[in-house]
């Protein structure tokens, strides 16, 4: 195993694992600061409870975030060195903004939401969790504005084999991220809907005591999920589009199109070849990838051979083409899992569209907990189909991964660290699933404070 | 003043005020299970940093993103070099930040003990590291024509860094000392007001020896430039010792202040214009120039920094002051 490769990996498991935490954080902040609006507005003590209630989730699955993402700003200089000096210019500059427009405030004003429920007024405690929904979105807009330059350079200059940025604005205001943000920030939407509707659900199912609450709960987290799985959907329809016009590989590998067909048919199901790079059994539904593609049921989609040659001519001999089965099976997994979600949060809330009482709709309830998979499956799948597909570019079009990684960091090294990780991130998720667990069945607090006594003993935690 | 060294200036600023608020947070990290003799007290001292440990660790952060954008080189040569140290970083700041979270959300001593002493690991390697590099920085490290870090970990871990990593510890044990003195209620206060005269005097002497050592052995003193700013960081050092002994803590937490924040800009003083000095040939120093960003980048940063630096020393600002009150066993706690 060379230290490429092992370096690979590790950006793989690391971002992964990260990602497995931030969408929840980026689509609760705003539901949380959304229930406690409603509180303030209200007086209606039921939400206050909802947002302790599921805040306490929220910052059980946040601390992980947090604390895996400062491997992910450290890694690019560790194990990506010649990435970061070819980069440098552009990339540093939206992780440096993050940093200091997005972080400080999501952390700070997170630690006053966490301790200042009895320092603040409601309006100034109001105000920080909507600081902390505005923090962590705009640090995934940043991050995804590097991400963005990665997909699709744009704004730069070549000079002395480095990129060199020369308009700002272009680099900040990318097509790409106009497609990628979006499709994030409504990923986020869902996974929270989602989140709340299974802890809901679970407690209408088995325990049945706080029954107006999650009831409730349940209604938010539907309405939550269904419009974030509706744009999230629709965005990632157009940032296909927009792919098969910037990346028409990654669109040729996500459907196995060998070769260039007009019109293109979509594959359901396909067994290839890899090596003949052709199709050994395949289920096609006739002029569909033409429809996704552009919009009309007639035109040409560019196919992963025809697409090799031109990049040959352009940039010279090798492989251009990713891995196509895992870049295939990977994006239908994420479909698929939008899919389901769309029809669940769908069936939901026609259910509520109706008035009906969801405790006499068990199976329902029933698929709504397990439901929880399907978001973090189409997350995990998303950035894996995204990154892998774009290979073998690092940066499209202008540095190979084999490129950036660092030179003088040998195997074993990479080695050593991939495997701490990822002994540390397996023990840290076994502790988040217990407290996740433990606290998603538990009741929610009833009167959560009485300021003039004093608690006498100080057992578990707010 | 050029683009360079206003950048220069402020990644300067940023790790002053990194290892100044970091500082107490992994002092106060450190004496944890020291100080804290029964649950309700570990729990109050993880309170006392509570509301503020996250954005400070921000600090760290932004200097981290500060240096990828304004000195590329100097951050890949530096990270890739320094691999093995950061590895050992990364793991005790991740199990640090979860700690803090969890420790308190299960009843289970057990489970209580393995995060206490978690806490205590995440933030007394980041400390001893911490030095270690910025020791290793002032003294140089080797470095190829081709900006490439080529010496070894063990390279690294050279007596001159060896004590800077002890030094920072010294300093922020003392630090941390102070802040919970002045933060919590009886008995954890009178507790660590006797820590922190301890540690005031090993604190001392740690930093004058890393003084005569950088003076003696390192090329830190020979531009000048760094000899104010070791005066300042020296008499804030003896005040806070004195303050402390008077019973104002308040002053001795704010010298302490002082003190780190001046030790930080005897670093970049000296280094100047040096980011990452080599110790095969003197021309392949990594400087401020060799190493930056294009003028470009640098004009859009400074006016980025510009704008939300004072925004966030103002709300971050506020924040101490709502959170000013000393915490007692009285109080409802979060963590």
């Amino acid at each position: 195993m060379d230290a490429l490769f092992l370096a690979r990996l590790q950006f793989a498991i690391v971002t992964v694992y990260h990602w497995f935490f931030v969408p929840l954080t980026l689509g609760m902040t705003i539901l949380l600061a959304l229930m406690e609006t409603q509180y303030v507005r209200s007086g209606d003590e039921t939400y206050k409870r909802m947002v302790k209630f599921f805040g306490t989730l929220f910052l059980i699955n946040f601390a992980i975030g947090v604390a895996t993402g400062i491997v992910q700003e450290f890694q690019f200089g560790m194990n990506w060195s010649q990435y970061s000096r070819f980069v440098g210019d552009i990339f540093g500059v939206p992780l440096a903004i993050e940093a200091l427009l997005a972080f400080f405030m999501e952390s700070t004003f997170l630690g006053v939401w966490i301790f200042g429920w009895d320092k603040l007024s409601k309006k100034a405690h109001l105000a920080a969790i909507w600081l902390v929904a505005l923090g962590s979105n705009l640090s995934a807009l940043w991050i995804l504005i590097a991400n963005s330059w990665m997909q699709e350079p744009v704004g730069f200059k070549m000079e002395n084999g480095r990129a060199v940025m020369v308009d700002f604005l272009a680099v900040a205001t990318n097509p790409s991220i106009r497609y990628q943000f979006p499709h994030v920030f409504f990923s986020g939407m869902s996974t929270a809907g989602f989140f709340v509707v299974a802890v809901a659900a679970w407690h209408l199912l088995r325990k049945q005591t706080h029954v107006e609450l999650f009831s409730k709960a349940l209604r938010w987290g539907l309405v939550y999920a269904l419009i974030g799985t509706i744009f999230v959907i629709t965005a990632g329809h157009f940032q296909g589009q927009h792919m098969v016009e910037t990346q028409p590989m990654k669109m040729a590998a996500a459907e196995a199109l060998w070769d260039t067909e007009q019109p293109a048919a979509f594959s359901l199901f396909t067994i290839g070849d890899m090596v003949k790079r052709e199709d050994i059994f395949a289920i096609k539904i006739p002029g569909l990838l033409s429809f996704l593609s552009c919009n009309n049921f007639s035109c040409e989609v560019q196919g992963m051979n025809q697409l090799q040659a031109m990049y040959e001519q352009q940039y010279g001999p090798g492989n251009y083409i990713p891995n196509a089965m895992l870049a295939y099976w990977n994006f239908r997994l994420m479909v698929g899992a939008g899919m389901l979600m769309l029809l669940l949060a769908l069936y939901g809330v026609w259910l509520m569209y109706k008035k009906r009482d969801f405790r006499q709709h068990a199976n329902f309830l029933l698929v709504a907990v397990w439901a929880l998979i399907l978001p973090y499956l189409a997350n995990a799948t998303g950035w894996l189909f995204t990154e892998l597909a774009r290979q073998p570019w690092v940066v499209f079009g202008l540095m190979k991964t084999e490129q950036g990684v660092s030179n003088t960091v040998p195997a074993s090294w990479v080695l050593l660290s991939l495997i701490t990780y990822t002994l540390l991130y397996a023990a840290l998720i076994v502790a988040n699933v217990y407290l996740l667990r433990k606290y998603a069945r538990r009741d929610p607090e009833e009167e959560s404070e009485q300021p003039e006594t004093p608690a006498p003993t100080l057992v578990g935690a707010a | 003043m050029d683009l360079n060294t206003i950048w220069f200036v402020l990644i300067a600023v940023l790790f002053a005020g990194f290892f100044m608020l970091e500082g107490f947070d992994y002092g106060v990290g450190m004496l944890l299970p020291f100080l804290g003799k029964t649950d309700d007290e570990r729990r109050l001292i993880i309170n006392a940093i509570g509301p503020v440990w996250d954005g400070n660790e921000v600090w760290m952060l932004t200097a981290g993103g500060a240096m990828f954008a304004a000195f590329a080189q100097w951050y890949a040569t530096m990270f890739s070099g320094f691999y093995i140290a950061l590895l050992l970083m990364l793991l005790a700041l991740i199990l640090r930040g979860v700690s803090f979270e969890y420790r308190s959300k299960h009843e289970d001593p057990r489970w209580r003990n393995a995060w206490d002493w978690s806490i205590f690991i995440g933030s007394s390697v980041p400390a001893l590291l911490w030095g270690v590099a910025v020791a290793n920085i002032i003294r140089g490290v080797p470095i190829d024509a081709e900006m490439n870090f080529v010496g070894s970990f063990f390279g690294l871990l050279n007596p001159f860094a060896l004590l800077g990593g002890v030094m920072f510890v010294a300093v922020f044990l003392f630090h941390g000392a102070i802040y919970l003195a002045l933060k919590t209620g009886d008995p954890v206060m009178s507790r660590a007001q006797a820590t922190a005269k301890r540690m005031w005097l090993i604190a001392l002497v740690l930093v004058v020896l890393f003084v005569v050592y950088a003076f003696a052995a390192t090329g830190l003193y020979a531009s000048g430039a760094a000899y104010l700013p070791t005066l300042i960081a020296a008499v804030a050092l003896i005040l806070a010792g004195v303050f402390l002994n008077k019973g104002r803590t308040g002053r001795a937490f704010a010298m302490i202040a002082v003190t780190i924040i001046f030790v930080t800009f005897t670093a970049f003083a000296g280094l100047y214009p040096n980011v990452l000095p080599s110790t095969l040939d003197p021309a392949y120093n990594l400087t401020i120039y060799n190493a930056s960003a294009s003028q470009y980048t640098l004009k859009i940063m400074t006016i980025v920094a510009l704008i939300f630096t004072p925004l966030v020393l103002l709300y971050q600002g506020w924040t101490y002051y709502t959170f000013r009150q000393r915490l007692t066993l009285e109080h409802e706690l979060e963590y």
